[in-house]
């Protein structure tokens, strides 16, 4: 695909040092751009330029490279071919299908297979709105093709074209390389629209305007929606240190939450995990759509046994297919699973050029880079005039699990909603893993008109004040580990029961229930409430003088426990009926207090 | 034609550094031939800076002087014939044998670094191992194809572990699935080494264990390739040949320290401890080589064995490994003098495969419900302990005093079995229910009512 010409200047390598290679006479290489190396014509980046001497980091094993061999020139930046054919596949760091290597190598991935992307022999049926004598703006939308059975792909006039409709194709089918509509701009050049164009990774795509994030992602998931909310268009890192569920809590928002596009980046993380997304998602389907989640989901893998210099890059080329889905006016979400092997891989090239680190080996560098990332999220006006947008969810590994670290607290630095997961809770078996005392969500005033108008005017009020009694709970256990419980007044015992029901039945959610892996909002909130329910009835019987032992009724807390599976998502009438078993039972209990 | 070089510039650690070099390619296998003697030491190309190159020299490098050795460029990358033959051979950290067989011919070679799995290659690991140790079977499940590393300390009986589930895994289904051991001893006492072969020996295994070893007193260069020939070897027999093969490899933590020794003559800019920066990717080269593929019949299960300096688990090596790996079985320190063996630490313990591998059609219906209560209730065990160390044991609640005679029995029974003790997993649940009934049915709470009625035992 990239056409290199022939009488181009070339490079010849003098260097070799793991993925990183130098290369001299390459006075005509421009910074960052895409070059071949060797003889088996790795592919690689220009990464600094010192005179005639050029430094490169090769994205494929450079065992078996020799000084002397020639590194030639692309003449362009590390790009992304973009169009229709990425949804329900899977690529490597630079965009390579895997699929299409196991053509090539059936079970390993070789180096020197050269640059592919997406299918160019595919024929797509075009639908072209553009007619002749149409003034096409930048970022504008030409056409359509139905690219999987839920994702209609708009067609784009790339962001740095425009002009006037010259000459239009039939609708019909067509590969991406097939030219449909030629355009005229300003200075009377002709430029050829096709389904797909590429854009260098490192380039945010344009849009008009930044907007304003007021809607909530919706997940599914009760401890993110109800208690730490991200907006579309919003930033969050998922903390945790091994075996808390990073990945797990990432699976669940890629397969559940409601973002028409997610991009899935696995940086560096299992080969087994990226496997299990494969084998899940087809068979998973989206409550909205009725159709299989993988119909609207883009898949990039690094394995931590891959390349690491494509690590660096995967992070890039998720964002950039991510931007791509903005711009034609969709919901994008896109989870980087994990930002800190994409730090890792920035220390590790850093190290090879022997730059002078800062904190813990990493480059000074790197609060800059996790900044430029996380700001490519956002909700926007697109250039075409739809409302699109993009929220990342990074989750991060803290060596040791320390959040002090430097990527954990610069990532901090940068994004909205901090979902700490806890070691303890996971040795407890307490899965999604998420600390509510460490936790934090930046949306809840600006998304609390959102929950008033479309959950319940009381929402972010309940979710509040049962926050506050979980933060309560938190002091009294502190207490209980001194002096024991039986020793607590009863208030606060009773305070300790109401946060075990919402800490178990409410908080603790089960991936692998079929109704509670996924829970709508309205149900989300009808538990709390209920749960205040019990709440509010217990604290006018401890007036009455009635102690906790009393109060609590094993039956009533046993399927409050239970009422995540026991309650059908679609059918909330058990909740009405829970309370009538709660009024008939302490009504009659305060009635014989009473007399 | 290569040409010979006479003179070598530097020699710092395990690194020599050879000047005005042409022609030779990053990770070239160099010949380092003592003139004197004849002898020759093996290296590798690790660093090429315009005419100069740095070797890594897989032996010690005592006795080298600038201008005593000749150094050849073989020409080749870091290859090992592989063949069936391998099986029942002892071999030394480069492949080389050191039992008195014959060298290993073959037409296949393979190139010891590997290359990553397609992940659209891999199929997801599914089936689960029987290792007849109760803590494992039933809480931390071993699934074939998985990569489980064993936690350890100092002094803890990890070996015996390893040694135990070699003999007593059942890893086909099949009778007729062929199976083996491939062995990896990376910088070990001479003692260890022979505690396993004698154990695999007593398994009547040993025609079917390839080894590699690496002795502490080795050169630490040859650990780096030590791990790498044992995966390829395991590589071959397992895709090549079909067989079901259980990877061990000890310790680790050798590994890692010569790794950073290594960095550390390449004057390499460190990261946490002084490790390496790039420890992760480099350990992810080794671990992420376990697994199973969609058109092979053969896997490879890989248990590495790592001791946590300090029992340290967020120390580098074990917080590096425990983000790779799927899962990691914990040894504990307080649980092994009470003399519990094997002294498997439940909460930190985990088998990430474990949820697909179990279950109806897989074990029993029941094995998720109660692997979740045991968990959940023993640590509680542990809040209670906490409390009753201050308040006393006779001040705690009924519950509470319930919660510390599970806590005992639990120990005592479920964890605590013999070495030649082989329980099957149908026992082992049973064992479970047996000692959640101890505790009040209310606190029963990760169980369904349907399985309470089956399973659980009525009355004591």
């Amino acid at each position: 695909m990239a056409e290199i010409e022939e009488n181009k200047v070339r490079g010849i390598i003098s260097a070799i040092n793991g993925p990183v290679i130098k290369g001299t006479n390459m006075t005509t290489f421009k910074m960052r751009e895409m070059v071949m190396v060797g003889k088996n014509r790795l592919i690689g980046e220009v990464i600094v330029l010192e005179g005639d001497v050029g430094t490169i980091q090769v994205y494929e094993e450079t065992e078996g490279l020799k000084t002397g061999e020639e590194i030639t020139p692309t003449g362009r930046p590390l790009s992304l071919k973009l169009g229709p054919g990425m949804l329900k596949n899977m690529f490597d760091g630079i965009q390579r299908p895997l699929e299409k290597i196991q053509e090539i190598s059936p079970i390993f991935i070789p180096e020197g297979i050269g640059l592919l992307s997406i299918d160019e022999e595919k024929l797509w049926d075009v639908t072209i709105t553009a007619k002749p004598g149409d003034v096409l703006l930048a970022g504008s939308i030409f056409g359509s093709v139905q690219e999987t059975k839920v994702i209609e792909n708009r067609l784009l006039v790339p962001p740095n074209i425009s002009g006037t409709v010259i000459e239009v194709s039939a609708n019909g089918s067509y590969t991406i390389i097939d030219t449909l509509v030629k355009i005229q701009d300003g200075k009377n050049e002709i430029h050829e629209l096709k389904m797909a164009h590429d854009w260098p990774v490192r380039t945010p795509r344009p849009s008009a305007y930044r907007r304003e994030t007021l809607v909530p992602l919706i997940t599914g998931q009760r401890v993110i929606d109800i208690f730490f909310p991200i907006a579309k268009g919003g930033t969050a890192a998922i903390p945790g240190g091994f075996g808390t569920g990073k990945t797990m809590t990432q699976h669940q928002l890629a397969k559940w939450s409601d973002a028409d596009i997610i991009v899935y980046i696995g940086c560096g993380e299992r080969g087994n995990e990226m496997t299990e997304v494969i084998e899940d998602f087809p068979k998973l389907i989206d409550p909205r759509s009725g159709e299989s989640i993988m119909e609207r989901t883009v898949l990039i893998a690094n394995t931590s046994n891959m390349p690491v210099a494509a690590r660096e890059a995967s992070i890039y080329t998720g964002i950039t297919i991510a931007e791509y889905y903005r711009d034609m006016g969709y919901a994008v979400a896109m989870m980087a699973d994990s930002t800190s092997r994409w730090a890792e891989a920035l220390r590790e090239i850093s190290g090879r050029l022997e730059e002078m680190p800062a904190e813990e080996g990493y480059p000074a560098y790197l609060p800059s880079r996790i900044a430029e990332f996380y700001e490519r999220a956002g909700s926007v006006e697109t250039l075409g005039g739809d409302d699109g947008s993009i929220t990342i969810i990074g989750a991060v590994s803290p060596a040791g699990g320390d959040f002090s670290e430097p990527v954990t607290e610069n990532t901090k630095r940068f994004v909205n909603v901090f979902l700490a997961l806890d070691k303890s809770l996971a040795y407890g078996r307490h899965y999604p893993a998420i600390n509510w005392l460490e936790s934090y969500s930046g949306y809840i005033k600006i998304l609390s008109d959102w929950y008033e108008d479309n959950v319940a005017e009381d929402c972010i009020d309940l979710r509040n004040k049962m926050l506050e009694l979980l933060y309560e709970e938190n002091k009294l256990q502190e207490m209980v580990m001194l002096v024991g419980e039986d020793v607590l007044p009863d208030d606060q015992r009773w305070v300790l029961e109401i946060a075990k029901i919402i800490k178990v039945g409410y908080l603790q959610q089960n991936a692998y229930n079929k109704d509670d892996t996924y829970v709508p909002l309205e149900k989300q909130y009808a538990m709390l409430k209920s749960i205040e329910y019990l709440y509010e009835k217990g604290r006018s019987g401890l007036k009455l003088g009635i102690p906790t032992s009393q109060l609590k009724d094993a039956d009533i807390f046993g399927q409050f426990i239970k009422m995540k599976y026991t309650i059908p998502n679609d059918d909330l009438s058990g909740i009405d009926r829970l309370k009538d078993t709660i009024d008939t039972y302490y009504d009659a209990l305060f009635k014989k207090y009473e007399n | 034609m290569k040409r010979d070089y006479l003179k070598i510039d530097k020699v710092v650690g395990p690194l020599i550094q050879v000047s005005d070099v042409d022609d030779v390619f990053y990770g070239e296998v160099v010949d380092i031939v003592e003139n004197s003697t004849g002898n020759v030491k093996k290296g590798k190309v690790i660093k090429i800076d315009g005419k100069n190159v740095v070797i890594q020299v897989f032996q010690n490098t005592a006795g080298l002087a600038a201008g005593n050795s000749t150094i050849k460029f073989t020409g080749e990358a870091f290859n090992l014939p592989m063949s069936l033959d391998l099986q029942g051979r002892i071999f030394n950290g480069i492949g080389e044998p050191i039992d008195s067989g014959s060298d290993i011919f073959s037409m296949v070679e393979a190139n010891i670094n590997g290359r990553p799995i397609n992940p659209m290659a891999r199929e997801y690991p599914r089936n689960f191992i029987q290792t007849g140790i109760s803590s494992i079977d039933t809480l931390a499940t071993l699934i074939r194809g998985q990569k489980l590393p064993i936690f350890s300390g100092n002094g803890l009986p990890h070996n015996e572990l390893a040694a135990q589930i070699v003999r007593q895994a059942q890893l086909g289904d099949d009778v007729d699935e062929a199976f083996g051991v491939v062995f990896a001893a990376i910088g070990v006492k001479h003692d260890d080494e022979k505690f396993f072969r004698k154990s695999f020996d007593e398994a009547n295994v040993m025609d079917r264990v390839v080894m590699f070893v690496n002795y502490a007193d080795d050169p630490i260069a040859e650990r780096i390739t030590t791990p790498r020939c044992a995966l390829t070897a395991a590589e071959y027999l397992a895709f090549e040949k079909n067989m079901h093969i259980l990877v061990v490899m000890t310790d680790i933590t050798s590994y890692c320290e010569a790794l950073r020794e290594i960095s550390s003559a390449r004057e390499e800019v460190p990261s946490r401890k002084g490790y390496p920066g790039y420890m992760y990717s480099d350990l992810a080269s080794l671990y992420e080589r376990a697994g199973m593929l969609h058109d092979r019949k053969g896997s490879i299960t890989f248990l590495p064995i790592l001791t946590m300096p300090n029992d340290d688990i967020t120390h580098p090596i074990a917080d590096l490994t425990g983000y790779i790996t799927e899962g990691q079985i914990v040894l504990g320190r307080d649980l092994f003098q009470r003399s519990i063996y094997p002294p498997v630490a439940v909460l930190p313990s985990l088998s990430r495969l474990m949820k697909d591998g179990i279950g109806e059609g897989f074990t029993r219906e029941d094995h998720a419900e109660v692997a979740n209560q045991l968990f959940a209730s023993y640590s509680r065990v542990q809040e209670v302990r906490d409390l009753s160390q201050i308040i006393g044991e006779e001040d705690l609640s009924q519950t509470d005093k319930k919660f510390m005679t599970f806590g005992r029995a639990f120990e005592a029974e479920f964890l605590n079995q013999g070495f030649d003790e082989s329980r099957n997993i149908i026992e082992s649940l049973d064992l479970g229910w047996k000692l959640l009934a101890l505790l009040p049915l209310a606190e029963l709470d990760r169980l369904t009512p349907e399985m309470i009625e089956k399973y659980l035992p009525q009355d004591e």
